[in-house]
């Protein structure tokens, strides 16, 4: 179930995911990109982390935006925009529903909007996209959201600066989808997302 | 005098490359109000939408035209040219070129017309 609490617990199951990882994560990173996706995530935990024990949320709103805002503003690289174009939209849909189906699929959509991104470029996306589905039709499990990241390996990159390295970019996992697979793990283990 | 219609703001992911091409065309735009947001606020590698809001906000130009280096510089203007009161205009050009082009223009009092003419042929992104 989507709701304050649940959201709460999320967001601090993430931020200890991105924490633990942040070393992976940029060395996923420097194989494709520029190196400092974990860095710049792990400064985004600390931040949200940060506003999380002092800020008190009135509402799951209240607390998705400040999420997405935090995001934009303390993550330096493309993530920053995107994770909080994400959480920005998922907070304005939460206003009129907590079905995490709709929630998420706001979310999407903000990212799409943000970065442009379509399936099949080696991005966050290609993990949101499948997940996002199976949401809906109610059949996510932790092994689809690995499955889904696995798939990011023999993609080519053709969008964000993976796309600069064309097809020396196939067998890699891209780092923006294994820090969303943190996201929907994460979802799962604080109970949002219930079959 | 110049009329003070246009700024230009140029975004890049390092500090030194967006001070260094406002340094750069301030040579041949001395009229024309150029600022820059390079890097992270902690003078990193980067974007920082506080910093380009910042800087975006600090025009008195009513329109500013924005140019970027690399793609995350871009979502970050997005998002604060939509919290932003100013008319932004952003180009998917090479950015050292075009904002030389789109400032030189501006100081010779090109119509902009005529300048978004010369940056549709600088377009790569």
């Amino acid at each position: 179930m989507l709701n304050q609490e649940t959201a709460k617990k999320w967001l601090e199951l993430f931020i200890e995911q991105l924490l633990e990882n942040k070393a992976y994560l940029s060395e996923l990173d420097t194989a494709i990109g520029d190196g400092d996706h974990g860095n710049n995530l792990a400064r985004g935990a600390n931040a949200l982390a940060e506003v999380l024990q002092t800020k008190e949320f009135e509402t799951l709103t209240d607390l998705l935006k400040t999420t997405g805002m935090t995001f934009v503003s303390k993550v330096g690289g493309a993530s920053g925009p995107l994770l909080g174009s994400a959480f920005i939209s998922m907070a304005k849909a939460s206003q009129d529903s907590a079905d995490l189906a709709t929630v998420l699929e706001a979310g999407l959509e903000g990212i799409q909007k943000r970065g442009k991104a379509v399936a099949g470029e080696k991005t966050m996306v290609d993990e949101w996209i499948p997940v996002v589905d199976a949401v809906k039709a109610n059949k996510l499990t932790v092994a689809l959201i690995d499955e889904t990241l696995e798939k990011t390996k023999n993609m080519k990159a053709t969008k964000g600066r993976a796309s600069y390295l064309g097809d020396r970019s196939i067998g890699h996992l891209d780092p923006g989808a294994m820090s969303s697979n943190y996201l929907f793990k994460s979802m799962i283990e604080a109970g949002v997302y219930d079959e | 005098m110049m009329n003070k219609e246009y700024g230009v703001l140029l975004v890049s992911h390092v500090a030194e490359i967006a001070d260094g091409l406002a340094k750069l065309i301030s040579e041949v735009a001395k009229d024309i109000t150029v600022k820059s947001a390079g890097g992270t606020p902690e003078g990193g590698i980067g974007t920082s939408f506080d910093k380009i809001e910042e800087a975006l906000s600090s025009f008195e130009e009513k329109t500013v035209l924005a140019f970027y280096d690399l793609g995350s510089a871009k979502m970050n203007l997005e998002l604060a040219i939509e919290t932003s009161d100013k008319t932004v205009r952003l180009y998917d050009t090479a950015f050292i070129e075009s904002a030389y082009t789109a400032a030189a223009l501006l100081q010779a009092e090109a119509p902009i017309e005529a300048i978004e003419e010369q940056l549709s042929a600088l377009e790569i992104k």
